[in-house]
């Protein structure tokens, strides 16, 4: 996982709200045995027309989106289902953060894990991301904070284990392994073993 | 003192089982370790797990913990000559065969096609007695929370945890928030588990569950069976909550007895000992609570594209000029849009095209015969498939007849599996269609890119079979 301290770009503004994870990624693209590859899935039936032509006036096809690494999107981001493959195509497209004012429970967990971060901003930042699309913008997991277009930064909570990991490019597979004692003496205790 | 204090505070159902769970308690700088008792398993969000713990040099921790099905990209259609499964596509085939490949490898008891015990994997768990009261249940998949109908702490992970998980038997937690949503009264006759979950879904929102363990609880609940409670648990997550509660009782008791995974003889006395203590106490404290009058629910069905968007089937669709704001404008038009309907339209008379009758939220037996009293002796108009959700069931409903039932309907019977819930496996619909759906989600394209998806209950759904049309299984000529 690349570390992840600072990220500065332009957003694509996906106006809609509860965009569920069928739509980020439709379950016929589920049947893959890896993670690669899954960006040109991202948002399938939004992007393409049904000939697989791209649609011109959805908004990852206008020329403006190009290298765009941060989606605003609209309330209850990502609910649905417990698809990573809907992280992993966001990341394999080029996104690195999600903005919402809300963000799905599993989506953000799953995003977690993947280099991508989830972004809640209350309802008037929002409002201001919603309506600047393109705008260029800075955020920061030093102090978890984002330059607002036309000026003024907006603040973000993120969970402080899930802020070290993604500063320092770690999963957390390496923290649960470490705890092996304490759940050997956790299923000692429960006469198991 | 502090320990002792804190065991006499009144404590919900959740915090029970999570407090039996924490391997290593929170802190402001770490989420909790939490043990896993039970991990399900199925082929599509457990490929690149495995290939984790390969690539790490890493053994399974608890085999005996971890069970797996293929259930989301298999055929439910018939073998071919020769007694070969016919897959939708390579693709689906070459994953399957991948899930049988990392359970050989690892040590995983599968219950593979063909299998008597193969099923979906929120079918299967209850069915073999794995689920139980108490325990903690994962899978990579988000109708993990059906087995929140045992009083289990269920819910789904994704692919990253699921290694974690069959890495360590633990995952990395913050505890959520609770909510109970008490449901009064009792259902009228003929109003069903689906139906009220969908008046709950709808009355909260598809995100008003976000953050939070939903505990369902009140007589109406406590009036249901357990497949009724899985059907209600199941779609916790259709309103953001990641895992629904029911309260341990004598239905739930009575259903694990003789399982062939639940302890026997004295060893289930003592369990069952253990398993009364779970339900909340008396002055447990809930971070939120809602209440819902069962006697006001009618027959629902959804007329959009997210399972909140659930009007009773009489009821005409809303009209998104008297929406409160902007947003809900928006999402509202673009539904409509989505689903072809006019604001205002009554959806009674409306024409279908499929009918889909299946999925973990309703293919277990009870839910056949629900769709079988209404079928019976009537023929349907329109592509009807009926899927079981797992071998013993479909073993079980032809045991009783309901095969014949279907199949002399015109419906098709078919094998177990996710089957036109998810349209993984070759069962989808055409662009434009419409199908009403005994399923979990009504999103854009769920059952095939451009379906149009209105969920119901098995009744509701076998009424507009064999009306052609969305009908009211109240009121059926003929």
């Amino acid at each position: 996982m690349e570390p992840l301290r600072k990220l500065r770009s332009r957003t694509v503004v996906l106006a809609k709200d509860h965009v569920d994870t069928d739509q980020i990624i439709p379950a016929r693209f589920l049947k893959c045995t890896d993670k690669k590859g899954l960006g040109k899935a991202l948002f399938s039936d939004w992007r393409y027309d049904e000939a697989g032509a791209p649609r011109p006036d959805f908004v990852l096809n206008r020329p403006e989106a190009r290298g765009a690494s941060i989606l605003v999107a609209g309330d209850n981001f990502g609910c649905g289902s417990s698809r990573e493959h809907a992280p992993w195509a966001l990341v394999d497209a080029g996104f690195r953060a999600v903005l919402s004012t809300s963000i799905a429970d599993i989506f953000k967990n799953n995003a977690l894990k993947n280099g991508l971060l989830p972004v809640v901003v209350e309802p008037a930042a929002h409002a201001r991301l919603l309506a600047a699309p393109g705008a260029e913008l800075a955020i920061d997991l030093a102090d978890l904070s984002l330059t607002l277009p036309g000026g003024g930064v907006a603040h973000f909570p993120l969970d402080a284990f899930a802020r070290y990991c993604l500063m320092n490019g770690v999963d957390e597979l390496g923290y649960i392994l470490a705890e092996a004692e304490a759940i050997s003496a956790f299923e000692r205790a429960r006469g198991e073993r | 003192m502090e320990a002792e204090a804190a065991s006499h505070r009144p404590r919900t159902l959740f915090e029970k089982v999570w407090d039996a769970h924490v391997v290593k308690p929170e802190t402001p700088d770490a989420p909790a370790v939490l043990y896993v008792d039970l991990h399900l398993v199925h082929e599509v969000t457990s490929p690149q797990a495995f290939s984790l713990l390969a690539e790490r040099g890493l053994r399974l921790r608890r085999p005996d913990r971890t069970l797996a099905t293929m259930d989301h990209s298999t055929p439910t259609t018939p073998r071919g000559p020769g007694g070969a499964w016919v897959y939708g596509d390579a693709q689906a085939e070459a994953q399957v065969r991948r899930l049988s490949e990392n359970c050989r490898s690892f040590g995983v008891e599968l219950h593979p096609l063909g299998d008597a015990a193969q099923g979906i994997v929120h079918v299967i768990g209850p069915e073999l007695g794995a689920t139980q009261p108490g325990m903690t249940v994962v899978c990579g998949d988000s109708h993990t929370a059906t087995h929140g109908a045992f009083g289990a702490l269920a819910f789904g992970i994704g692919t990253s945890e699921v290694g974690y998980v069959l890495a360590a038997q633990c995952l990395l937690q913050r505890r959520p928030r609770t909510l109970r949503v008490n449901v009064d009264g009792r259902l009228p006759a003929g109003i069903g588990a689906k139906d009220l979950v969908l008046a709950i879904i709808a009355k909260l929102g598809v995100g008003g569950g976000t953050g939070h363990v939903a505990e369902y609880a009140g007589p109406a609940i406590r009036a249901l069976g357990m497949e009724a409670r899985m059907t209600v648990s199941n779609m916790s997550i259709e309103m953001g909550a990641r895992a629904g509660m029911i309260a341990p009782d004598d239905t739930t008791f009575q259903y694990l007895s003789g399982r062939a995974k639940t302890p026997r003889g004295e060893a289930f006395e003592q369990a069952m000992a253990s398993w009364r203590a779970l339900p909340s106490d008396a002055g447990a404290r809930f971070d939120r609570e809602v209440s819902l009058d069962a006697a006001a629910v009618e027959p629902m069905i959804t007329w959009g594209t997210n399972p909140a968007q659930a009007i009773p089937v009489t009821a005409a669709v809303p009209d998104p000029a008297l929406a409160a704001d902007a947003g809900t404008r928006a999402s509202l038009e673009s539904a409509l849009r989505y689903m072809g309907f006019t604001p205002g339209e009554r959806l009674l008379g409306h024409p279908v095209d499929v009918v889909f009758i299946g999925s973990c939220t309703n293919s277990r037996l009870p839910d056949l015969r629900e769709a079988a009293t209404v079928m019976k002796g009537r023929k349907v108009r329109l592509r009807t498939l009926v899927v079981p959700g797992s071998a013993a069931v479909k073993r079980e409903a032809e045991a009783e007849g309901l095969d014949r039932i279907f199949r002399e309907s015109g419906a098709e019977w078919r094998e177990p599996g996710c089957s036109m819930c998810i349209a993984m496996n070759g069962d989808h619909l055409e662009r434009g269609q419409y199908c009403v759906s005994t399923s979990n989600r009504n999103f854009e394209g769920r059952q095939g890119a451009g379906g149009r998806t209105l969920l119901a209950s098995p009744a509701t759904a076998a009424a507009a079979a064999v009306a052609g049309a969305v009908a009211d299984p109240r009121r059926l000529e003929g």
